[in-house]
């Protein structure tokens, strides 16, 4: 009976002790969304961060994608959860605003070293004069296109097309259609779920000489010059030129997997989709131009720390945030995930800029532009809601832009009125 | 303690067991039925956004949702889900019902193939049907449609065909359900009535209308409530059937309880989802009661 209170006397005073031992180890937890490559990439980094700063703990966890941002915003108000946390850029205003993230000190993240290190995009992060999170990794889109259709239609696979009216041309000799007027293989793929959305907002308005929003984001533009000419242009694809139905095989990249589409445009995040199909012959280049103007799309993931870690726990934070936007994190998440480094430096080296399948998402990155969007998916919506007029209400383009701006202007008013 | 309760009488001593045992589901209605209510009814009158505290606005909500075109639009597809769904489905399953009744081969074979597509989990089966109604060269209605010469129709892509078309696999799969359920209740009615009808020579739509029909009330009650709140509340199928679960085209397949899921789940609006879910609530009541009334036996 003594022993036995002994030997349970000396277990809790070793558990004392090592807690004891423990509380001089900081331990800080990261969150990001399920994503296999994303996850062994994030792995790979704590590693060498851990190896680098021995008294630092790094626990990593993580969700599928459907239910992340609604862990997140329910987590870190109530206090819980991350302490560097992954966020989609368009969400950081809004988390920022509820105070639920903390400043990047100016001593380790200067202002002026930021602006000059990463891609101007990154501004959007910018508010108070402090940075209140940065991305590894940056998104931009590009023209995937299928080198079998092209050969099949009598086309040279080494000339995609360069300019949107080469695209119509081009993709016009690739689309087939039975007799009936059926898609059977489209010459471009048009759908409500894919990236045009992005295309028609950042790349068609602008190459029609308009711009979707005031510089301040405050406005909708698009119901002006540029944004109705770019909607009739899109509209045309498959209304005039016929390249295919809007909607074709329900969603636009699996059109192009099945070998379906002759050109396609998506981000650089669906690489790794159509590498993992046999059989696909294709390749990929950069957007095509219009009226000499070139315009891109990007977008992208900030790591942000959250207001709730202090102390050393801030300190840990911090140091953890500068190791994943270091220059060896950025090649590291390039090889791993496939998605482009944030920084000029690292993104546009002469190895990075002519690899054939990065190249084209890594040159568009130079020319690119991000929306500051309040709310993505109802602002995706807007504009789905919007073809849908076209497409299937055959209402005429300007009078469906009108409508969609109107919707956007209520959702921008609302948002900053706040 | 235990001299107060040796202390009272059999009666109060059962009181006090009856009390002990009612406690535990007692106490999980009221922590996961009533306080929830309770609290939804709270956030109803607030706006918050999960990331920000609650900001009390009393019945705002309530007009913005009077004032919402979507909110009328989807309020109008709910019943259409319901008034469409609801008669067709249970005037189907009675037919099948009625005469599966009748045929004794292979009877449970062809009972279990009605009754599978009720085992099938909704969300595979929604996508199998999404690609059904996908035009040529995929989809296989449309495939038929033009082998036969017909044109091809947009189904789901169509602000008009939409809602019917999610509606004919929801109907399909809760079939098998309601026919096992008429076919209890068809084996209930004693045979002896049928054999006095049928000395009496009585024709088989008489039998059906004097006899069947009134002694399966409480089936048909209890098949028209169930199935109404399916209706009421149908959502997987749209969920999995639209692009990106959005209820679409132009939200003519939305339900409400899809708005409510949208609102809360994708806008973080959750005050005003509230308040669409308090409208639920009180639809729901409304019609169970309405058909407890017309239906109950006099």
């Amino acid at each position: 009976m003594r022993t036995w209170f002994v030997t349970l006397a000396a277990a809790g005073l070793s558990l004392a002790v090592s807690a004891g031992a423990k509380a001089q180890t900081v331990e800080i937890e990261y969150w990001q969304y399920f994503f296999k490559e994303r996850v062994a990439a994030i792995d790979v980094l704590i590693k060498t961060f851990e190896a680098a700063n021995p008294g630092i703990k790094v626990k990593h966890t993580h969700f599928p994608y459907a239910q992340y941002q609604t862990k997140v915003a329910a987590a870190v108000p109530a206090g819980e959860g991350p302490d560097v946390v992954q966020l989609y850029y368009g969400w950081l205003e809004e988390y920022r605003k509820a105070k639920l993230l903390a400043p990047l000190p100016k001593d380790q993240f200067d202002v002026a070293q930021v602006e000059k290190e990463f891609f101007p995009i990154v501004k959007a992060m910018k508010a108070d004069g402090a940075y209140w999170g940065l991305p590894t990794a940056v998104r931009s889109m590009a023209l995937f296109y299928n080198k079998k259709l092209m050969a099949e239609a009598g086309l040279d696979p080494s000339k995609p097309p360069k300019t949107l009216d080469e695209l119509m041309a081009q993709g016009g000799k690739i689309a087939k259609r039975d007799a009936g007027g059926n898609t059977l293989v489209a010459g471009y793929t048009m759908g409500p779920q894919g990236q045009d959305h992005h295309w028609w907002r950042e790349i068609l308005v602008r190459q029609f000489g308009g711009q979707a929003y005031s510089e301040d984001g405050t406005k909708v533009m698009y119901d002006r010059k540029g944004g109705v000419e770019g909607l009739q242009f899109y509209a045309d694809i498959a209304n005039k030129h016929k390249l295919t139905s809007y909607g074709f095989m329900d969603e636009t990249q699996a059109a192009f997997r099945a070998g379906r589409a002759g050109f396609h445009i998506d981000g650089s995040f669906r690489i790794g989709t159509f590498q993992a199909v046999q059989n696909l012959d294709w390749a990929v280049t950069e957007l095509p131009s219009h009226s000499g103007v070139k315009s891109n799309f990007a977008s992208y993931w900030v790591n942000g720390v959250s207001s709730k870690a202090s102390g050393p726990k801030r300190d840990a934070a911090m140091k953890f945030l500068k190791h994943l936007t270091s220059d060896a994190a950025m090649q590291l998440w390039l090889k791993t995930t496939g998605e482009l480094p944030a920084k000029p430096g690292v993104a546009l080296s002469d190895v990075n800029k002519s690899d054939p399948v990065y190249g084209p998402f890594i040159l568009g990155l130079a020319y690119s532009h991000t929306t500051e969007f309040v709310n993505e998916a109802k602002q995706r919506q807007i504009f789905l809601d919007m073809m849908d007029r076209v497409s299937l209400q055959k209402m005429p383009v300007g009078e469906a832009i009108k409508i969609a701006a109107q919707e956007e202007q209520k959702l921008l008013d609302d948002h900053f009125k706040k | 303690m235990l001299g107060w309760y040796r202390s009272r009488t059999v009666g109060q001593k059962q009181a006090v067991w009856a009390w002990i045992f009612l406690a535990l589901p007692l106490f999980f209605f009221v922590s996961i039925r009533l306080f929830p209510t309770g609290y939804t009814t709270y956030v109803s009158l607030t706006d918050w956004n999960l990331l920000r505290p609650k900001a009390f606005v009393g019945l705002d909500n309530y007009v913005r949702l009077w004032n919402d075109p979507v909110f009328w639009q989807v309020f109008a597809n709910t019943f259409k889900y319901l008034l469409i769904g609801m008669p067709i489905s249970l005037g189907l399953s009675f037919m099948v019902a009625y005469y599966l009744d009748q045929v004794r081969f292979l009877q449970g074979t062809i009972r279990a193939l009605y009754f599978i597509p009720f085992l099938t989990t909704a969300a595979a089966m929604a996508w199998v049907w999404r690609w059904f109604y996908q035009p040529v060269p995929i989809g296989i209605f449309n495939l038929i449609l033009v082998d036969l010469g017909f044109s091809q129709q947009p189904f789901l892509r169509s602000t008009s065909q939409a809602l019917g078309s999610i509606l004919a696999p929801a109907i399909w799969a809760g079939l098998g359900f309601q026919i096992v359920v008429f076919l209890a209740g068809l084996r209930a009615i004693p045979d002896t009535y049928y054999e006095a009808a049928r000395i009496d020579g009585v024709g088989r739509w008489t039998i059906l209308r004097e006899i069947t029909l009134p002694l399966l009330r409480p089936t048909i009650l209890f098949l028209v409530v169930v199935s109404s709140i399916g209706f009421l509340r149908i959502f997987d199928k749209v969920y999995n059937m639209t692009v990106d679960g959005k209820g679409g085209p132009l939200n003519m397949t939305r339900p409400l309880v899809l708005n409510i899921y949208q609102l809360a789940f994708t806008d973080y609006r959750m005050g005003y989802a509230a308040a669409q879910t308090m409208v639920l609530f009180v639809v729901l009541l409304a019609v169970t009661v309405i058909q407890l009334r017309a239906l109950r036996s006099k």
